[in-house]
């Protein structure tokens, strides 16, 4: 029934943009329909400051290299497949300690009482296996959540991928890329006047406009 | 007697809305699926492909459709539960009629006995009044086929000329506008042009959440380094990263317009040959914004003038640029004007019927498109012919086979219909796919309406809360529950499949109307076997009119992923961008230019009612929500209105997030939380409308309508704002780590 969107050959990546997202939630509904945890989202979408801004930023599982939630984990439950994707944990070993919860840099595995286990985005296995799009980046309106080759990615999209992190003295770094702006990218022009936006005053309050 | 027979509070504990969580047998029930139909989504005019997974006749699941151009899978949060709707608690599965004794209000009767009593009813009601006290209101949810099939029962069967839809309170405007200026009333373009822009400009659109799928051809643009202006009186999602943002003031639209082409011609950021071969009335559009610069517009429109100057820049400068509009300049008394408004800006600079240009309106209802071109308009047959034109009443009247006398003339639009049910002119309705207490201007006013008929039958698959003061309820369709067409709002049309039959007695839409032609002794005109046959006539209908789906089949639509009117004749190609080569669809082939003259909005703020609501939408509902707020995680995005306002405002009402506060307009009031935002214009505070009852934000709106589309203002409402007393809750509480669902 289903046909791969990707072949062999192709190693597609999953990419998140928080610039783009518009908070519509379609991520979070449709992540609760995958087949593997129905019912159940395992995405974040965080609103930023609503007072202040229609920001949201949605957050998969960043999928660490070597990922801190296992290196803390003391019943060696959290385990990553061969294709580097960091699992919810096995449910006979999770002990419910909550250290994944506390240690990850990106807040993502959360503890479950229900069900007394952490779950967390296993980047839809099911579906990645079979050449598919994982459910958020399949019905994302924004395509804040991408999921591509890179090359793809290259040639259609804007802004720099970015996968290295250091929180303190620890580097971490995904599988998930984030996007950072090109122009953040370098080489910085200081001389340049500060870039002024219309966000710094979206209705003119404080220009001397005539009221 | 149209009178709700038992109170809300009854009337809800049976009929809901209740809230379904999870699908037929809970999440936990596996997913078996016989089959997978590919279909698209129920809502809104972007009309996203989708494929239902079906189990046992039931709608278990959902997969994205990678393969259907338009949304390559992508869906908003509605598309994802939509199929929530099926199997559902509240889902209507026998006749009823009123009955106040019987549990629940409504009493189970037989279709035989129903249908009877809708029969004896119209002819009671058309031989003491006349053939026009008895009305129809139609709705643009319902296919091509079944648009069509309303436009010929209500003149034919019912015979009487009030027929309306509620288009009228959606893209009246637009297609008024389109046809003024451009003659012809569709989409200039396919979506496909967007991302060819190097200027778009979003004008009264909340992109984000109301056409989400539109976001992403917008980046595809932004990637290739085009601008983006929005032109909104709130930093809605989209505008968050625009290059440009204008904070228009609510009913100003067209001061903005006009002083962009005060610019654009001051500046000389015109195509003169564009102008000169393609357009008339230049001069005339131009002396008309002789005196609008842009310190007189930022004064009127709150723009800052520079803004308003780097606007046309952009516009005027730029080689290719789209201008998307929808009801936030539409649903005006001067919607007309302002769509004119923004067509001049398009025309002034050439920017039309070249890929990446032109100046389009973002459809709003599912089949708003294709719904509003087969006749179920109060002015119009197939094939978006006249009713009042002789030639055009002649050619519909020989597909019809019928006489052109036989044809009853103009009606009345949808709120005049209301106005006239309420003075008493109309005695008797049949109602379908609209739910007119909920998504009409001044909803006490309309509630006495339903009131005061004679006779109200209503086909639906929910008990709407227009419904609920039916004598007659009879259980139509679910857009799953049958198959046919629509045509989105790029003027594609597409394949609606049916994914299941219907439930208990209920029956398909067309079935129900075909069998009360029949009881009028009209069955002859109506004798079809399937929808197919009546796309099959629409198509021969539309022959010869401006939509003209002569050459489209169903298969073509299937394995064509979609055909682009004007399809003239079997074998042609679909027509995806319209005006290439400048020629418009008016005799000469030129575009109108229109004088816009700025004309403030029926009502204006005053000592008594200082600040200026807008209405619109979130995107977890749909429109008057007869189908959204029965599914329980779209109700849990966002569960009742509250009153969008910038703490500037909320400081002088002496209030923070979270506390009550009354909204009083000229014609009603609704208590509500405060939501105190900066994202929101000073003078402006914003209530979505999705809610009946005491949530509804239409107590509070104007029923002043456009002079030319009929359109209600709902966009511009004079009120006061007060401090009521009490708490209600603005926060988000779900934790959307883990978004839990209860069974």
């Amino acid at each position: 029934m289903k046909t791969g969107q990707f072949g062999i050959d192709d190693t597609p990546v999953f990419v998140i943009d928080q610039s783009r997202c518009i908070g519509c939630e379609a991520c979070v509904q449709a992540c609760a329909e995958c087949g593997t945890h129905r019912g159940q989202s395992l995405i974040h979408l965080e609103r930023v400051d609503r007072a202040a801004s229609t920001q949201t930023a949605p957050m998969v599982c960043m999928h660490c290299e070597d990922p801190t939630c296992a290196q803390v984990c003391p019943a060696d439950a959290i385990k990553q497949t061969e294709e580097g994707i960091v699992q919810s944990a096995l449910k006979p070993r999770c002990i419910g300690c909550s250290n994944c919860v506390l240690a990850c840099p990106f807040g993502v595995p959360k503890y479950v009482a229900e069900f007394d286990q952490m779950m967390k985005c296993d980047m839809c296995t099911d579906r990645t296996a079979e050449g598919l799009t994982p459910m958020c980046a399949s019905v994302c309106p924004s395509e804040a959540l991408w999921y591509g080759t890179i090359e793809q990615f290259r040639d259609t999209r804007r802004g720099t991928l970015f996968r290295d992190f250091l929180f303190g003295r620890q580097q971490v770094r995904t599988k998930v890329y984030t996007v950072i702006d090109d122009a953040l990218a370098g080489p910085l022009d200081v001389l340049a006047d500060g870039r002024r936006s219309w966000l710094d005053d979206p209705f003119g309050l404080e220009e001397t406009v005539p009221r | 007697m149209a009178r709700p027979p038992l109170t809300d509070d009854e009337l809800i504990a049976r009929y809901g809305p209740h809230l379904n969580e999870a699908p037929p047998g809970g999440w936990n029930a596996g997913i078996e699926v016989d089959r997978v139909v590919k279909t698209h989504c129920c809502f809104c005019g972007q009309q996203c492909g989708i494929k239902l997974k079906v189990h046992d006749n039931a709608v278990v699941g959902f997969e994205p459709w990678y393969e259907f151009p338009f949304n390559e899978g992508k869906l908003c949060p509605k598309g994802v539960k939509r199929y929530l709707q099926g199997s559902h608690p509240d889902r209507l599965l026998h006749p009823m009629e009123r009955d106040p004794a019987a549990p629940g209000g409504f009493r189970q009767t037989s279709w035989d006995h129903a249908l009877e009593r809708v029969v004896a009813e119209i002819r009671r009601i058309q031989a003491e009044h006349g053939d026009d006290a008895f009305a129809m209101l139609s709705g643009v949810s319902l296919t091509n086929e079944k648009s069509y099939l309303v436009g010929k029962f209500a003149r034919l069967a019912l015979h009487t000329a009030n027929l309306d839809y509620n288009g009228r309170f959606c893209m009246v405007s637009a297609g008024t506008g389109n046809k003024k200026a451009l003659g012809i009333d569709r989409a200039p373009n396919p979506w496909s042009d967007i991302p060819l822009a190097d200027v778009v400009w979003v004008a009264g659109a909340n992109v984000a959440e109301t056409f989400p799928i539109t976001t992403s051809y917008i980046w595809r643009a932004r990637d290739r380094g085009a601008k983006l202006i929005v032109q909104d009186p709130r930093v809605v999602p989209l505008a968050r990263t625009a290059d440009l943002f204008l904070p228009v003031r609510p009913g100003t639209d067209s001061a903005l317009f006009g002083a962009v082409l005060h610019v654009l011609i001051e500046r000389g950021w015109l195509d003169h040959e564009f102008i000169d071969a393609h357009t008339v009335g230049f001069d005339e559009a131009a002396a008309a914004v002789a005196d609008m610069t842009p310190a007189w517009a930022a004064d009127i429109t709150g723009v800052p003038a520079a803004r308003i100057e780097e606007a046309a820049e952009w516009w005027g400068t730029a080689a290719t640029g789209m201008m998307l509009h929808a009801r936030g300049i539409e649903q005006h008394t001067k919607g007309v004007d302002n769509v004119l408004a923004a067509i001049n800006l398009g025309l002034a600079t050439g920017k039309f019927g070249k890929p990446g240009c032109g100046v389009s309106t973002i459809t709003g209802q599912g089949n708003g498109q294709g719904g509003r071109e087969h006749g179920h308009k109060c002015d119009q047959l197939p094939g978006n012919r006249d009713i009042s034109n002789p030639d055009h009443r002649a050619a519909v009247a020989a597909v019809w086979g019928c006489d052109e006398a036989d044809i009853p003339g103009k009606g009345m639009p949808a709120e005049e219909i209301i106005e006239a049910i309420h003075d008493g002119r109309i005695k008797g309705l049949l109602s379908i796919c609209f739910n007119p207490l909920v998504s009409a201007p001044d909803a006490n006013f309309t509630r006495e309406a339903l009131d005061k008929l004679e006779f109200y039958t209503v086909i639906d698959f929910f008990l709407s809360e227009s419904a609920q003061h039916a004598d007659v309820v009879l259980p139509g369709s679910l857009h799953e529950e049958d198959e046919g067409t629509s045509t989105s709002g790029e003027g594609r049309i597409i394949k609606i499949n049916a994914a299941v039959t219907p439930p208990g007695e209920a029956r398909r839409d067309w079935e129900i109307l075909v069998d009360i032609a029949r009881r009028l002794g009209k069955g002859d005109l109506f004798s079809y076997a399937n929808t197919e046959q009546i796309f099959d006539e629409l198509c021969r209908a539309s022959h010869g009119g401006t939509a003209d789906y002569t050459g489209a089949t169903w298969q073509r639509i299937e394995d064509e992923m979609g055909l682009f009117w004007p399809i003239p004749e079997p074998g042609h190609p679909g027509t995806p961008r319209l005006h290439e080569g400048g020629r418009f669809a008016h005799p000469d082939g030129k575009a109108r230019f229109h004088p816009v003259p700025f004309k403030p909005s029926a009502e204006v703020v005053d000592d008594d009612y200082p600040l200026l609501l807008t209405t619109g939408r979130v995107v977890s509902q749909y429109l008057s929500g007869t189908q959204t707020r029965r599914i329980a995680a779209l109700v849990a995005q966002y569960p009742r209105p509250l009153c969008e306002m910038h703490p500037r405002l909320a400081d002088t009402i002496g209030v923070v997030d979270g506390d009550l506060v009354t909204v009083t307009s000229r014609r009603g009031s609704m208590t509500l939380p405060a939501h105190v935002v900066t994202t929101i214009r000073p003078d402006t505070v914003f209530i979505p409308y999705h809610w009946p009852g005491a949530q509804a934000a239409n107590q509070l709106t104007n029923r002043a309508v456009d002079p030319l589309a009929k359109m209600p203002e709902f966009k511009v409402t004079a009120v006061r704002v007060e401090r009521a007393g009490g708490r209600g809750a603005t926060t988000d509480t779900r934790d959307l780590g883990l978004h839990e669902a209860s069974s």
